[in-house]
C-alpha cells in the first residue's frame, strides 16, 4: 500500500479538483482521505455519505468551579495568555483565549479549577458515489490542533486500505507550510505539488519543498495554468530540474475548471478534451513512479 | 480603524484584493497593510518598496541548566504539549512544540529552566510610495503562527496614530492563526468566489466572524464565473456585497506578473473604489 499526498503550499492552485480527478479515476481501488481539516472541500466533489462520524478531542480547557473559588487571583497572575479575565468580580476562563496549558489548576490553592477535554472537531467514515472509502473531517472554529486531526485522518485512512488490499492511500493535504502540513506528509511515499507559474505560486513552492526535503520523500509537481505565463513555467522547471522533482505534467488555464466544480463534477467527468486527458496521463505517471 | 480581510480558505484572492486596494486607499488617506500570513506572507511580493526597519521576532522557551537541575521530573510533568522531556539524565526542549506557558519555568523547585527568546521569525517595515506595509515571516519548521500575528499587531499600533487605516491580510482557514488576526478589528471583508468552494469557505468564515461577534461583508472576486448561490445567500441573511471584482484573464496574468492590478483595469479600480467609499462612510458613522 502506498500513500500519495497532494499539496501545494497555498490555496487556489485546484489542488482539490485535480485530487478528486484522480480519485474519480480510480473508482472503488484506492481510499481517499481528505487532510484539508480547516476547509475541507472535496466532499463537494465526491459526494460522501457522512455515514459514521466521531467526534474529535484534543486539547484542554480550564473551567473554574464558582463554589470552590475565593477570587484569590493567583490563576489570572500565572496565565500567560490573559484568558482569565475579572467579569463581574468573578474569575472567569475565555475559551477563545485559554490554551489549555493547565497551570492555572496547578496552582489554585483550593482546587478550583479542572482541565476539561475539548471537542475540536468531528471525523468521518463515508463511501463516496464512486464506491471507495472517503476519510474526511471538520474541524471546530477557532480549534487548534489540526495536526493531531490530520494526523488521525490519516491513521484511519490507512488502516481501511490495509484492511481491504488496497493499493493507494490518495491525501488531499494541507495548505500552509506549517503544522497541520507536516502531519500530512510524515509517513507519505510520494509528494504531488501542485502549484502554477506565478511569483507566488514559485514562491510558495520552494517553501513547502523545503519541508518535503526535509522528510526525504519523493516527489513530483503539475504545474496548472500554465500557458498564463511561460516565463514562470520555464523558472518553475529549472527548480524542479534542480532538485530531482519529477515534472508530471502541464495543465492550461481553462474554465472547465470552474464549470465542472460549480456543479459539483470532477473535470475528468465534465471535460471531453484535454483537460482529462492529460489527467488520466498524469496519474498514471504518479503510479507508475510508485511501482 | 481596523479591517481584516480574510476568507475561509487560500487562494480566493485575499492577497491581491489587500495589496490593491491598500495601495489604492494609500492614494488619499493614511494606510497601513499588514500580511499577518505569516507562514506564507505574500504581499510582498506584490509591494516592493523600501525597507525602512527589520527586526527579529521571538518566542519565549525554557533552556535548561544542568548543573542546578536535580531531575525530579516536575517539568516534564507539568508541560501539557509533550514540549519537555526527561531522558535521563537529560532533561529534553522541544521548541516547536512549546507554547511559552512559563509552567515548567516557575515550577521548577531548583530555578533549573529559566526561561530564553529564541527567534521565529522576521518582521519587515517597507514604505512604498505613501504606503507603509508590514510583513512578517515564520522561520520555517517553526509553528506557531499565533505568537508572531500577536507580535506584529503590537508593532503597528506601536508605531501607527489611531486615524490610520489598519488592513490585515489575514491567515486563511478557521483556526487560531486567523481568530487572532481578526479578534481586534473593527470590521472584516471576507473575500470569497462565487462557486461551491467559495460558499462553502465562505459559510465557514461567516460562522467564525458571528462567533467573534464581528461586523462583517463580502467581496465577490472571479465574478461571473460559477453561479448565484453566494449572491442568493448573501441576499437571504442581509449580508453586505461591497464589491464585484470580475474575473478574467488579464487580470490572472498580471497576478501572476506580481502586478497590481487596479492601475490597469479599470473595472477593478471601479470596485475599489465602491470599496473606500463604504470604508469611508463608516469611518465617518463614528468607528474609529
Ligand atoms: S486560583 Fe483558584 S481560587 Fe484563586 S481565583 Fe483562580 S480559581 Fe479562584
Ligand atoms: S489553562 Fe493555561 S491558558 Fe488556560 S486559563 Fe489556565 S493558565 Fe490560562
Ligand atoms: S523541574 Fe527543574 S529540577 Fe526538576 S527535573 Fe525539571 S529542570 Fe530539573
Ligand atoms: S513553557 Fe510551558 S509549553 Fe513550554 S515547555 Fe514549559 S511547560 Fe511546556
Amino acid at each position: 500500500m502506498k500513500e500519495i499526498v497532494v499539496i501545494s503550499g497555498k490555496g487556489g492552485t485546484g489542488k482539490t479538483s485535480i485530487t478528486a480527478s484522480f480519485a474519480y479515476l480510480s473508482g472503488k481501488d484506492i481510499v481517499v482521505a481528505d487532510c484539508d481539516v480547516d476547509a475541507a472541500d472535496m466532499h463537494l466533489l465526491m459526494k460522501p455519505d457522512f455515514k459514521e462520524s466521531e467526534d474529535f478531542y484534543s486539547g484542554e480547557i480550564a473551567k473554574i468551579d464558582q463554589d470552590k473559588c475565593t477570587n484569590c487571583g493567583d490563576c489570572a497572575n500565572v496565565c500567560r495568555f490573559d484568558a482569565i479575565p475579572v467579569i463581574n468580580g468573578e474569575y472567569i476562563v475565555d475559551p477563545l483565549s485559554c490554551e489549555g496549558c493547565g497551570y492555572c489548576a496547578r496552582i489554585c490553592p483550593v482546587d478550583a479549577i479542572t482541565n476539561e477535554l475539548q471537542i475540536v472537531g468531528e471525523q468521518y467514515v463515508s463511501t463516496t458515489r464512486v464506491g471507495s472509502k472517503m476519510l474526511h473531517a471538520k474541524l471546530s472554529i477557532g480549534a487548534d490542533n489540526s495536526g493531531k486531526l490530520v494526523a488521525k485522518v490519516k491513521d484511519e485512512a490507512k488502516k481501511i486500505a490495509k484492511n481491504n488490499n488496497k493499493d493507494f492511500v490518495l491525501i488531499d493535504g494541507s495548505p500552509g507550510i506549517g503544522c497541520p502540513v507536516v502531519s500530512s506528509i510524515t509517513g507519505a511515499n510520494f509528494v504531488l505539488l501542485v502549484t502554477e507559474p506565478s511569483v507566488s505560486g514559485l514562491h510558495d513552492l520552494k517553501r513547502v519543498y523545503q519541508i518535503v526535503k526535509k522528510f526525504q520523500i519523493k516527489a513530483g509537481c503539475i504545474i496548472n495554468k500554465s500557458d498564463i505565463n511561460p516565463k514562470f513555467v520555464k523558472e518553475i522547471k529549472e527548480f524542479l530540474n534542480e532538485e530531482g522533482i519529477v515534472h508530471i505534467s502541464n495543465l492550461p488555464y481553462d474554465e472547465n475548471f470552474t464549470k465542472a466544480m460549480t456543479i459539483g463534477q470532477t473535470i475528468v467527468e465534465y471535460d471531453k478534451g484535454d483537460l482529462t486527458k492529460i489527467l488520466t496521463k498524469s496519474w498514471n505517471k504518479i503510479k507508475g513512479e510508485l511501482l | 480603524m481596523k479591517i481584516a480581510i480574510a476568507s475561509g480558505k487560500g487562494g480566493t484572492g485575499k492577497t491581491t484584493l489587500s495589496t490593491n486596494l491598500a495601495a489604492y486607499l494609500s492614494e488619499t488617506e493614511k494606510v497601513v497593510l499588514n500580511d499577518l500570513d505569516v507562514e506564507e506572507p505574500n504581499s510582498g511580493l506584490f509591494i516592493k518598496g523600501k525597507l525602512i526597519h527589520k527586526e527579529d521576532k521571538y518566542k519565549m522557551i525554557p533552556e535548561w541548566i544542568e548543573d542546578k537541575c536535580t531531575l525530579c521530573g516536575i517539568c516534564q510533568d507539568v508541560c501539557n504539549y509533550n514540549a519537555i522531556v526527561q531522558i535521563d539524565p537529560k532533561i529534553i526542549v522541544f521548541p516547536p512544540l512549546c507554547h511559552s506557558c512559563y509552567a515548567c519555568s516557575e515550577l521548577c523547585p531548583e530555578a533549573a529552566l529559566p526561561m530564553v527568546p529564541k527567534k521565529i521569525g522576521e518582521l519587515k517595515h517597507f514604505e512604498y510610495n505613501k504606503l507603509s506595509f508590514i510583513e512578517s515571516k515564520l522561520d520555517i519548521g517553526e509553528e506557531q503562527a499565533v505568537p508572531l500575528i500577536a507580535q506584529t499587531q503590537k508593532y503597528t499600533d506601536e508605531h501607527f496614530s489611531d486615524d490610520t487605516i489598519k488592513l490585515y491580510d489575514s491567515p486563511p482557514g478557521t483556526s487560531c492563526p486567523v481568530i487572532e488576526a481578526t479578534k481586534d478589528a473593527d470590521f472584516v471583508i471576507l473575500v470569497t468566489e462565487p462557486t461551491p468552494f467559495g460558499f462553502h469557505d465562505l459559510k465557514l468564515a461567516i460562522e467564525t466572524m458571528k462567533a467573534l461577534k464581528k461586523e462583517f461583508a463580502v467581496v465577490v472576486n472571479r465574478f461571473g464565473i460559477g453561479n448565484d448561490d453566494v449572491l442568493d445567500y448573501c441576499e437571504k441573511e442581509k449580508i453586505p456585497i461591497i464589491a464585484k471584482i470580475p474575473n478574467s484573464r488579464k487580470i490572472a496574468e498580471l497576478y501572476s506578473h506580481g502586478e497590481l492590478i487596479y492601475e490597469k483595469v479599470p473595472e477593478v479600480k471601479l470596485q475599489l473604489k465602491a470599496i473606500k467609499d463604504y470604508i469611508l462612510k463608516m469611518i465617518e458613522g463614528g468607528k474609529r
